[in-house]
């Protein structure tokens, strides 16, 4: 029997989830919309018909309080899955996750811990605009006792659901809308991932390029392009945003010698900054070219079409700054009639 | 002076007040329509909440609260307290197609309008997230002593967030002029009132019970909830206090798009065919015929065909908008 799957990151975290409720007949699992006719994206098809609603349901639309009540049963050790389908919806809960949640284990000095995992998903195109759009890891990694993690395909998203899950802290972990029919080879069964190793997808010698979630995507299309001329990335992707994997990152830099970043969140205060700094403060003399971050501009992510055009950068801008990185023409052809706010043809209207 | 304020309905309601609401109810209900036909364009790349069904509780603005003292926000389903209140039509579609003479520019779509002009102030895309926001508003008349009062619309939903509760208890302790809208569709998204609020509650008797006085308006008589907002506007300009207002109504598309989602079967089928038995247009065609004449209804039919072909084409030719992420954009 072949021990992987082909299948989408959607249902690679739906395996996640029913494999989890299936291991441990405490753990709850709701949100806004967890039993309506979408499922959450498919992500949580037929787990009420599976584990009823006792275990799996859906809320009222109080984000802020159904955090609470999570943090109240994972302090029994009744394991709690929560899930947001937007990022910008779990903000009403901020007090919970970072007055609370992150700080129990340190403050009543180890004798309470909070195994609740929080699911967000971050929008993009088809006009999600300022507050429906928000990639916000940076805030999340910020506090001390939250971890973060940022699947970027289909076998992490499942192997890192799962850790999660039975991890014993808060664990705020984001997926990315357009990384939902994204299809990969799953490995089967109950299997983990330990959360805080980066994994290299791509070997070389030239350059390293860190990437998480979606941004992983324009990463690899870029090192294809790269490769073809002449130029060997290699391509990191983070998995975890706290704990960090700088050992990897250094690792590969001492071959590389530069440094390419993408991150999904604003460009202030990024996560591509603290790699960046932490790079200098360790061994400043790495590097022999300066490190390039590629992010959101500073910027509210607007809604209209032609706004958003040049909003979000992509491989096309990795290219770009390797142009200059390497002082030469890098040529590729053009995808041409693509739509920039859809991430396939299939893909219309508003979710 | 004592003024007593009754809340009868056998008050008498003119011809000119039938037909101005039923005039509003039509309008909304054909604006939104073309948006939903048009939308299977693929050039309003926005997603969209129509109000189709729901257009009686937008309507009275346009005849009672019209003063651009009367200053309102809604939420992410705000279309018709948009028109209703007179915001401009051509910078709305606008808006839904990203062109730069939408009225936020194109940058905030369909959940993010604005018609300063109006009165409208806003509206925003997070559940309940502008109910305290129109408490402020309120607030800051008080302060300045200016004329008028904020209203705020919001679902069923949006009661189910603590924001709603805190705000209704701020604006009572300062006496806030303030009317809360709660436009009860019975679902949120897909999921019926029954998983998210106890079986029966009667959300204005459990709202009554937070300090605040309270109001339900059966949805199915545009009429009565004309009524009711004017007992409403009374009360709060007289008695200088906030007040809460329960509207029960039905969407008859799904909740974010152009299209119906009945084939999903989240909504019984008898109710949604009782809600467009009940439909507010036909209702008050039948019972105010005299005064809803054929005539007048093509009349009305024309004029806002004409205003909507107008607007409609007037936002296709109109140029998208450049980006900018200058400091100059972001910080004022
Ligand atoms: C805080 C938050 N949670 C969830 C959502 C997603 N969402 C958008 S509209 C909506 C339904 C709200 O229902 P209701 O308030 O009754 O308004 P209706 O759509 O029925 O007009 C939800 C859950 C959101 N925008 N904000
Ligand atoms: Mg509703």
């Amino acid at each position: 029997m072949p021990k992987f799957k082909y299948i989408t990151y959607a249902e690679a975290i739906n395996e996640a989830l029913d494999l989890s409720l299936k291991k441990d007949p405490n753990l709850l699992c709701y949100g806004l919309g967890v039993s309506d006719p979408k499922e959450v994206f498919n992500t949580t098809k037929n787990l009420q018909k599976k584990y009823s609603s006792e275990r799996v349901f859906d809320i009222p639309c109080s984000e802020n309080a159904l955090t609470g009540v999570g943090i109240g049963c994972a302090i029994k050790k009744c394991r709690v899955v929560m899930t947001h389908q937007r990022l910008d919806f779990s903000l009403l809960s901020l007090d919970q996750i970072i007055n609370n949640a992150s700080k129990f284990y340190y403050m009543f000095n180890k004798k309470i811990r909070v195994p609740i995992t929080i699911r967000m998903i971050v929008g993009r195109g088809w006009g999600q605009g300022p507050t429906h759009s928000q990639s916000l890891q940076s805030i999340f990694s910020h506090i001390p006792g939250l971890k973060v993690v940022m699947p970027s395909n289909a076998n992490d998203a499942k192997k890192l659901l799962i850790s999660s899950i039975f991890d014993d802290n808060p664990v705020i972990y984001i997926e990315h809308r357009w990384l939902h029919e994204q299809k990969g080879r799953v490995e089967k069964g109950f299997t983990k991932k330990k959360i805080s190793n980066a994994n290299i997808l791509k070997r070389g010698k030239d350059l390293t390029i860190v990437a998480s979630s979606h941004m992983t995507t324009e990463a690899i299309i870029a090192g294809k392009i790269l490769q073809k001329n002449n130029i060997a990335a290699e391509i990191i992707d983070l998995r975890s945003i706290k704990p960090l994997d700088f050992k990897k990152i250094e690792k590969s830099i001492s071959k590389t010698k530069r440094l390419i970043i993408l991150d999904s969140g604003f460009s202030f205060g990024s996560i591509a900054n603290e790699i960046i700094s932490s790079v200098h403060i360790r061994s400043y003399k790495l590097l022999k070219h300066q490190p390039i971050k590629i992010s959101m501009p500073d910027c509210p992510v607007p809604t209209g079409f032609s706004l958003t055009k040049n909003f979000y950068p992509d491989y096309k801008r990795i290219i770009f700054e390797c142009e200059k990185m390497f002082s030469k023409k890098i040529s590729y052809e053009k995808n041409k009639n693509q739509l920039h706010d859809v991430p396939n043809k299939e893909y219309l209207g508003p979710f | 002076m004592v003024i007593i304020i009754g809340l009868s309905l056998k008050m008498k309601i003119s011809a000119k007040i039938v037909s101005q609401i039923y005039y509003q109810i039509l309008r909304i209900r054909e604006i939104e329509s073309r948006i939903s036909k048009e939308y299977t364009e693929w050039k309003m790349r926005c997603p969209v909440h129509l109000s189709i069904g729901q257009e009686s509780v937008a309507a009275p603005l346009s005849v009672l609260f019209k003063n651009k003292k009367y200053e309102v926000l809604s939420g992410h389903r705000a279309h018709a307290h948009y028109l209703g209140k007179g915001g401009n039509l051509f910078k709305l579609i606008s808006e839904i197609m990203g062109k730069s003479t939408g009225c936020s520019g194109g940058r905030g779509g369909s959940m993010h309008l604005i018609d300063k002009d109006v009165g409208f102030l806003l509206s925003t895309a997070i559940v309940a997230n502008s109910i305290p926001v129109a408490a402020g508003v309120a607030l800051s008349k008080k302060i300045k002593k200016e004329k008028g009062l904020a209203l705020v619309f919001f679902g069923d939903g949006a009661i189910e967030e603590g924001v709603f509760y805190e705000t209704i208890n701020f604006s009572i302790i300062k006496n806030l002029p303030i009317i809360f809208i709660c436009e009860n569709n019975k679902y949120s998204v897909y999921s019926n009132l029954d998983v998210r609020q106890p079986k029966n509650r009667k959300i204005h008797k459990m709202v009554e019970k937070i300090g605040i006085k309270s109001v339900f308006s059966n949805g199915l008589n545009a009429i009565e909830i004309y009524q009711k907002f004017l007992y409403a506007k009374n009360y709060v300009e007289r008695k200088n206090k906030p007040i809460f207002l329960e509207i029960n109504t039905y969407r008859y598309l799904e909740h974010c798009g152009p299209f119906d989602d009945d084939n999903l079967k989240y909504r019984p089928k008898k109710e949604i065919d009782f809600w467009k038995k009940n439909d507010p247009l036909t209702f008050l065609e039948k019972k105010y015929d005299k005064i809803l004449n054929k005539k007048k209804i093509n009349n009305y039919k024309n004029k806002i065909s004409n205003e909507i072909n107008l607007s409609f084409n007037k936002a296709k030719r109109s140029k998208y908008p450049k980006s900018s992420i200058k400091d100059k954009e972001i910080y004022a």
